[in-house]
């Protein structure tokens, strides 16, 4: 059967998607950890610029990621050896400010397999959806500070190396919890890779 | 581990692409350089999962969720449908989120600048789960179409906002439904950014007698495809 065709968010989908009236319950929010999540608590931070470099007020960012050891709250991921963790359900939404700043209060994820016998550096999967966005993008934020990690990690090797940095956020361990920094542009000469995912 | 199904790709002859000259805001915000492909992992291969406990008795009524004093104005209808993967299964437990304008064509949202009055009676979002076949459904009323300022004279057609999430994270969707027999369908560039006619067609809410109910509210039927596992296995 053919799929039904994508369409914008557009301006208006805080409504449902980052209510803030009151009374209104969102089924998510930009804070993924709480008192009782198990893990490296971490800030991430970023805004959305468009090709223009003009600060985009009203995207939605969709944030999916493993917990600290490395596992996602999902069925499918039936891997016992890794433990759940009852306090994190790995997603999260912040709708961008004024400034184009979005911001989420999370842990770092562990390392999850890849495909074949290969292992992922730690990373979050994100979607960004916004006015003049026809259908939504896939991107990925890696962390700066696992080199090591990053260097084995097959997506980023399918990656042109001049355009990796795009997916790289820079830690300010000066903050506490340490803020990690990337910053989604949609368009123009530094343009974050998109995934055909 | 064990072995898992990759999905199929997004059909790109249905969706929509990112630059479309007829609408404006693309211009600065559509990727201009190509996806890169990405095989699917286990990042991929799962997603958020948000189940009955997610949603209240009353989200899915937009007539009610948010009545202060009354009942909100305008035609009252009831939004229906199936959630079905691109092979025709149904995917059941899956949330679906809906935004939407009042009746006089007005979000409730402080950059909504439109001149048509808000409905103390209507916020105009709702949610609710697929059941075991795949269907949900939805209470609410008609939308009226609004002016924008794509280009002159621009107004969109009436339509409803819709989210899903599918059981991965690749299965996501986004998209509006909109009225059978609308003429501003011809005029839009949202709706008009779909390539192909027959996709979107598929964007389009068909009238039904059936889902009709006597002395209460016209029923409209829309079925909704995302991407499902692929024929494949593959390993992961």
């Amino acid at each position: 059967m053919p799929q039904t065709p994508s369409q914008t968010v557009g301006p208006f989908f805080h409504l449902a998607l980052a209510p803030d009236a009151p009374g209104v319950t969102p089924i998510a929010g930009n804070v993924l950890a709480g008192p009782q999540t198990r893990g490296e608590r971490i800030t991430v931070e970023g805004r959305v610029l468009d090709g223009a470099g003009v600060p985009v007020d009203d995207a939605l960012i969709e944030l999916w990621q493993a917990n600290a050891a490395g596992r996602y709250a999902h069925p499918d991921d039936d891997r016992d050896a890794v433990a759940l963790d009852p306090a994190f359900s790995g997603f999260g939404r912040a709708a961008t400010g004024a400034d184009g700043s979005f911001r989420f209060e999370t842990v770092k994820p562990g390392r999850v397999p890849g495909r074949g016998n290969t292992l992922q550096a730690p990373h979050l999967n994100l979607v960004v959806l916004a006015r003049g966005l026809l259908s939504h993008l896939f991107t990925r934020l890696y962390f700066a500070d696992e080199a090591e990690a990053n260097d084995e990690d097959p997506v980023l090797a399918a990656v042109d190396p001049s355009r990796r940095h795009t997916l790289l956020a820079a830690r300010d361990g000066t903050a506490q919890p340490p803020v990690y920094r990337l910053d989604i542009r949609l368009q123009g000469p530094d343009e974050t890779v998109f995934f055909d995912a | 581990m064990t072995d898992r199904q990759d999905y199929s790709a997004r059909d790109w002859r249905s969706h929509p692409p990112y630059a479309f000259a007829g609408y404006g805001s693309t211009a600065l915000r559509a990727p201009a350089r190509p996806l890169v492909p990405l095989a699917h992992t286990l990042s991929e291969l799962t997603g958020p999962v948000y189940g009955h406990a997610a949603v209240a008795p009353l989200d899915d009524d937009l007539t009610r969720n948010a009545a202060k004093d009354g009942e909100p104005l305008g035609e009252r209808i009831i939004v229906t449908g199936r959630v079905l993967d691109d092979r025709g299964r149904p995917v059941p437990e899956t949330l679906v989120e809906i935004w939407q304008a009042n009746a006089a064509g007005r979000y409730l949202h402080a950059r909504d600048t439109h001149l048509a009055p808000l409905d103390p009676n209507f916020t105009g979002a709702g949610r609710c789960v697929t059941d075991a076949d795949g269907r949900y459904t939805f209470t609410t009323i008609r939308p009226g179409a609004y002016p924008w300022r794509n280009h002159a004279n621009a107004w969109r057609p009436p339509h409803i906002h819709f989210s899903l999430f599918g059981p991965t994270f690749v299965t996501r969707l986004v998209t509006q439904m909109f009225f059978h027999g609308d003429p501003l369908l011809a005029l839009d560039p949202i709706f008009n950014a779909v390539p192909d006619a027959a996709a979107r067609e598929r964007l389009v809410a068909r009238f039904s007698i059936d889902v009709t109910r006597p002395e209460w509210a016209l029923g409209y039927e829309f079925d909704i495809v995302l991407r499902g596992p692929a024929a494949t296995p593959t390993e992961t």
